[in-house]
């Protein structure tokens, strides 16, 4: 199981109250977590990354295990405490605007 | 009873405004979408209870949202906008070209007969349509791809594409405005286009025949008479007799032809209504007063309506897309400011009052007659 966690705007479009639980097949890498993510979730799809997999919004960041994934390649693996469930996958919205 | 329903998307939320047809007392829901900037809200023609809201943040983009009963409830349908081939290139600010890049929907508007038709005006400028109720969107290309549009700059708000008006009684005319490109017309349901901004003069415009370039800031109909449009530009008030193939000047004594909205009564399709705001670099109203101006000629003669609006240290603006009128037999006029008020008048603006004062800055106002 795979423990994803949203922006409160995110969590409020989506009508989630908590934290996400996933369960992937296969390996656990940023793609495979985003892909079950908007498939539970159609309405999420466009609003972390672009369409159809597209690249990371620019004002959205992915955290997990005290470091910044954003920028890693979105098929490396993730961290082995994401992947056993004991750590949160991070998606945040960046401190910006007003 | 009849009775109205306001419709205002604010910089962080959308709001919506209920009253009986005395248009007295006010019942206040929301926020809806809290956090969000709600560009536009508006119902159907077609279904009193079919609303469509577009909704947006820096952080995530675009959401499309429905609802089926009113504004009590919401789903979010499609926001997949995708134009269609090969985007292109437009100018940007400094001249070099630049690629079409889409960033928010300004403007929503259902079909006239349709529930599940809508368009929607898009930044960069397109125009895109969908037909089962929000779920996909396709773009009408040819408004782009006739000619001029790799021409086209971005006006200081973004490259927007903010009013559509579809004439009720010739299927398949339809006009879109695009800041800062100009005003364009459809006679065949958007198949194709060309611009319609004869007429129009555009300081910083070197070319007084220029055939784009115009930043059009609104553009107002009465449905009996859709041969007759009227707009706000950059500066000056301007009016079409002929569906926009010419246009001519009717500032006559405002006190500043600049401005955003520009609106039709609902009755009287020569009564007309702008907020005549100083200047391009000072958005607030001439003198510190609130000031709506009403023209019963269709232009030239206009008189400042004052009664209920502040006529000191008032220093909001009303954007384009922030006026409304309805349609019972006392017409009501409605708009709304950065400042968070939305002010209402039951008497076509002889009379004003807030319905709410504090609201976020507001983006946009609709409003539906109630049977």
């Amino acid at each position: 199981m795979i423990r994803v966690v949203l922006p409160a705007h995110l969590r409020s479009l989506a009508r989630i109250g908590g934290e996400v639980h996933l369960d992937i097949t296969g390996p656990v890498t940023q793609r495979s977590v985003l892909d079950a993510l908007e498939a539970r979730y159609p309405m999420l799809c466009g609003t972390i990354r672009g369409h159809d997999g597209g690249p990371r919004r620019a004002f959205i960041r992915f955290f997990a295990c005290e470091r910044d994934l954003s920028h890693d390649p979105p098929d490396d693996p993730l961290p082995q405490p994401v992947a056993a469930g004991t750590e949160p996958y991070l998606i945040i919205g960046a401190m910006a605007g007003g | 009873m009849s009775g109205v329903r306001v419709l205002a998307g604010t910089r962080k939320g959308a709001f919506i405004l209920t009253s009986d047809g005395t248009r007295k007392r006010w019942e206040v829901s929301g926020p809806h979408f809290a956090g969000w900037e709600i560009y536009h809200v508006k119902g159907s023609p077609a279904d009193q209870d079919r609303l469509y809201a577009s909704q947006s943040s820096g952080w995530s983009g675009q959401v499309i949202q429905r609802s089926d009963d009113g504004g009590e409830s919401w789903a979010p349908v499609g926001n997949q906008f995708a134009y269609q081939g090969t985007p292109g290139t437009h100018q940007w600010y400094d001249g070099t070209p630049h690629p079409w890049e889409f960033e928010r929907v300004w403007h929503l508007e259902p079909s006239l007969d349709d529930p599940d038709t809508v368009y929607a005006g898009v930044e960069d400028a397109g125009l895109f349509r969908s037909a089962d109720g929000g779920s996909s969107w396709q773009e009408l290309p040819a408004l782009r791809g006739h000619g001029t549009g790799p021409s086209w700059q971005p006006g200081a708000g973004g490259m927007c594409l903010h009013t559509i008006l579809l004439d009720p009684t010739r299927r398949g005319r339809m006009f879109a405005a695009i800041s800062a490109a100009g005003a364009f017309r459809s006679d065949d349901e958007g198949q194709t286009w060309r611009p319609v901004n004869q007429g129009l003069q555009s300081e910083g415009i070197p070319d007084p025949d220029a055939e784009t370039g115009h930043c059009v800031h609104r553009l107002a109909m009465h449905p009996s008479r859709p041969d007759v449009l009227f707009m706000q530009k950059h500066w000056d008030v301007m009016r079409s007799d002929n569906g926009g193939e010419s246009w001519r000047e009717i500032s006559g004594n405002l006190p500043s032809d600049f401005g955003f909205p520009i609106d039709v009564h609902a009755h009287e399709p020569d009564t007309v209504y702008v907020v005549p705001i100083t200047s391009d670099a000072e958005h607030f109203p001439p003198e510190g007063k609130l000031r709506v101006y009403r023209s019963r000629t269709g232009g030239d003669d206009w008189e400042p309506l004052t009664r209920g609006l502040p006529q000191e240290n008032c220093y909001v603006n009303v954007l384009r897309d922030a006026m409304a009128t309805d349609s019972l037999d006392s017409c009501g006029v409605y708009f709304g400011t950065t400042g968070g008020q939305v002010y209402a008048s039951p008497d076509s603006g002889d009379t004003w009052e807030p319905i709410v004062r504090d609201l976020p800055a507001v983006l946009s106002v609709e409003v539906q007659t109630l049977p």
